[in-house]
């Protein structure tokens, strides 16, 4: 029977199902154990696999990545819980100097089979410093994987993915996306394999491409364009770093219109590379510039009024829109 | 002879102002949480009044501080503007920051404040760097840094100890000792917890103190900041408190008992204080009427910053560089 869950609760069955599965996956990451998680991602996962296997850690972001490097690269399957993926930042050089590279230097005689989730993006008036979209950073860099799915199934699925999968993966998830629901099947193996993006509307007038919590904006909008009699098809990328191509260019084919929605900031995020591979590729196919759609760029602000401004909503998607003519 | 004692009773009642202005100040705060004005984390530090009370009578407007998102007593002790306070912790026109920094990123450079901060330990080095700029410059003032236990688990709090103490920077390292960094005790995440000895390795003088007693907090700081202000380098006060409120708004509190709290809040530094006061002979009805006065500036501060105007959004592209 397939289970209606949330995204919060899809994450945490596949954790303990590939826990289950294989004693060399572990959890590890700060107040995830006897707390349960701050975005209680991690409840329960402490009283059922005991301190071995759910380690709560001091606050020492760099350590945790290179700590998980080590275990990674000695056999183990670490999946490493940031707070946010803000404090990501401060683990920056286990992540890029050494997680992605560790492969390729080595000659393929290490592996560092690791992941990296938790929450990117803007919650609530948390300001500057904590509300990063920093996907777009990692996705950035060779040997890493990127993934940032928007519904509970995939969320699910693609984490099995992360998790047996032998390259490090930075899995992120959003704070406005853990209380939604959704059908996930009753498969211990149902897997979402990376580099395949999904068409979560169907339409044939434009393509909005997005991820993440974008893909929902994205769908609104074409709700929205459906009651002005235009048909939008949304692609969910939902898989950076591999890049499934094949599918955006396909929609473009069929549309001849695109907008790219991304919450990260509009100049160099990765919106601005799938613009751009777009504009590379399908130059024939379209009958006017991609357009674009991504946050202010600026840090993000306090006051909520100004924060709103700054996160893109349906209503940017639709002036985005309206701009192609 | 401890510094504490040529303290003034006016001296006393500024000390007990301090405290009193930080309560009125978060138990206003936490109101206007649960009604939903102020949103995001909101994190507050009842049960460690006393020390940015004593800090208040020790570092001089001139003098460089850094504090955390817990830092608000600090920012009130220091005579940082009150509307400018409250203004940035609602998100107003006004507020320090014109509503784009928020309550953890209070700011007031004219009065010293280097800032509070939303990385934990990422104050230290600043605070250092303040420091640095004093030593550099010659213009007297002294830097201070105000962290939790957790923040010493962070890279940067030590590689900042190790430079302090390289380059005898000028440079209180108070470290609030709470006991819980988070949802996560001190012996779960330190194998060594009396902080002090952390610090042996760098050659910094540490000292334990009870962090509850604002008269061991003014003799400790007075006596770090005239090390710093004579060359001698940095010292490290490892101040021994407790947060008798939640980490933040939050905060389900699963991870302590109702008991061990209800111990502490008996040891509030208010009450401390209060009979502090009656020993020195303070009156009663001072003691009273100043508590009163507190909280009446405060909650007027906060009345008046209410009325402020949320930001407009052309101010938004604004201060993104200088
Ligand atoms: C780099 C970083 N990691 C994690 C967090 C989340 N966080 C906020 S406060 C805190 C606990 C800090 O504890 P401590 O230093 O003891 O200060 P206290 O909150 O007890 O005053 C944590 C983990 C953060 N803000 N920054
Ligand atoms: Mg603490």
């Amino acid at each position: 029977m397939p289970a209606t869950l949330t995204y919060r609760e899809a994450i945490r069955q596949c954790l303990v199902e590939e826990m289950d599965r294989d004693d060399n996956v572990f959890l590890m990451g700060e107040d995830i154990g006897r707390y349960q998680g701050t975005f209680r991602v991690t409840q329960g996962l402490f009283d059922k696999y005991g301190p071995r296997r759910v380690i709560d850690t001091p606050i020492v972001e760099p350590a945790i990545v290179g700590l998980a490097n080590g275990a990674a690269m000695a056999g183990l399957r670490p999946v490493i819980e940031m707070m946010t993926m803000s404090f990501s930042i401060l683990a920056l050089d286990q992540v890029i100097n050494h997680a992605a590279k560790i492969h390729y230097m080595t000659n393929g005689q290490a592996k560092c089979p690791l992941v990296v989730r938790g929450p990117g993006g803007a919650a609530n008036q948390l300001s500057a410093q904590h509300s990063h979209s920093v996907e777009g950073w990692y996705a950035h860099v060779p040997g890493l994987k990127v993934v940032a799915p928007a519904t509970p199934e995939d969320a699910y699925g693609m984490l099995r993915t992360a998790i047996r999968d032998d390259n490090p993966v930075i899995f992120t998830e959003n704070p406005g996306l853990y209380g939604i629901k959704g059908e996930i099947p009753d498969d211990n193996e149902f897997a979402v394999p990376f580099g395949k993006a999904r068409i979560a509307r169907e339409g044939s007038d434009l393509t909005l491409v997005g991820y993440s919590r974008m893909t929902h904006v994205c769908l609104k909008a074409a709700e929205l364009l459906a009651e002005q009699g235009i048909s939008a098809e949304v692609v969910d990328v939902r898989s950076l770093l591999p890049l499934d191509t094949e599918t955006i260019f396909g929609s473009v084919a069929k549309t001849h219109r695109a907008v790219v929605v991304y919450e990260d900031w509009k100049s160099g995020g990765f919106g601005a590379e799938i613009a751009a591979r777009i504009g590379e590729n399908c130059f024939d196919d379209l009958d006017a510039p991609v357009g674009r759609v991504g946050g202010l760029n600026v840090p993000m602000p306090y006051a909520r009024v100004l924060e709103l401004e700054c996160i893109p909503n349906e209503q940017d998607v639709l002036d985005a829109v309206k701009k192609l003519g | 002879m401890r510094p504490s004692d040529s303290l003034s009773r006016d001296d006393l009642l500024l000390i007990w102002r301090h405290m009193w202005r930080m309560r009125a100040a978060e138990t206003r705060l936490t109101q206007l949480s649960r009604d939903g004005v102020l949103r995001g984390s909101l994190h507050l530090a009842e049960g460690q009044e006393a020390l940015p009370a004593a800090t208040g009578l020790v570092i001089r407007q001139v003098d460089k501080l850094t504090v955390t998102y817990r830092g608000h007593g600090y920012v009130l002790s220091k005579g940082c503007d009150l509307v400018g306070v409250f203004g940035e912790i609602l998100g107003r026109v006004g507020g320090f920051g014109n509503g784009k920094g928020g309550k953890m990123h209070l700011t007031d450079l004219e009065n010293g404040l280097l800032g509070a901060n939303g990385i934990v330990g990422a104050g230290v080095p600043i605070a250092a760097g303040g420091g640095l700029a004093a030593k550099v410059t010659g213009d007297g003032s002294i830097a201070m840094t105000v962290f939790g236990d957790g923040a010493l688990n962070q890279g940067c709090v030590h590689e900042a100890c190790n430079i302090a103490a390289l380059w005898k920077l000028p440079l209180i390292l108070l470290c609030e000792n709470n006991l819980y960094a988070e949802m996560t005790s001190l012996a779960r995440s330190s194998a060594v917890t009396d902080l002090t000895q952390r610090m042996t390795a760098y050659g910094i003088p540490a000292l334990r103190i009870d962090g509850n007693d604002a008269l061991a907090v003014y003799d400790a700081l007075w006596n770090a900041a005239d090390d710093a202000r004579s060359g001698k380098g940095p010292t490290f006060i490892e101040a021994m408190t407790y947060r008798t409120c939640g980490h933040y708004q939050a905060d389900a509190e699963t991870y302590r008992t109702r008991k061990e709290v209800e111990q502490w809040r008996k040891k509030s530094p208010l009450i401390r204080f209060e009979k502090t006061l009656l020993d020195r002979k303070v009156e009663r009805s001072s003691i009273d009427d100043v508590r009163r006065q507190a909280e009446d500036e405060i909650n007027s501060a906060i009345d008046q910053a209410l009325k402020l105007p949320s930001p407009s959004v052309e101010s938004l592209r604004s201060n993104v560089f200088a």
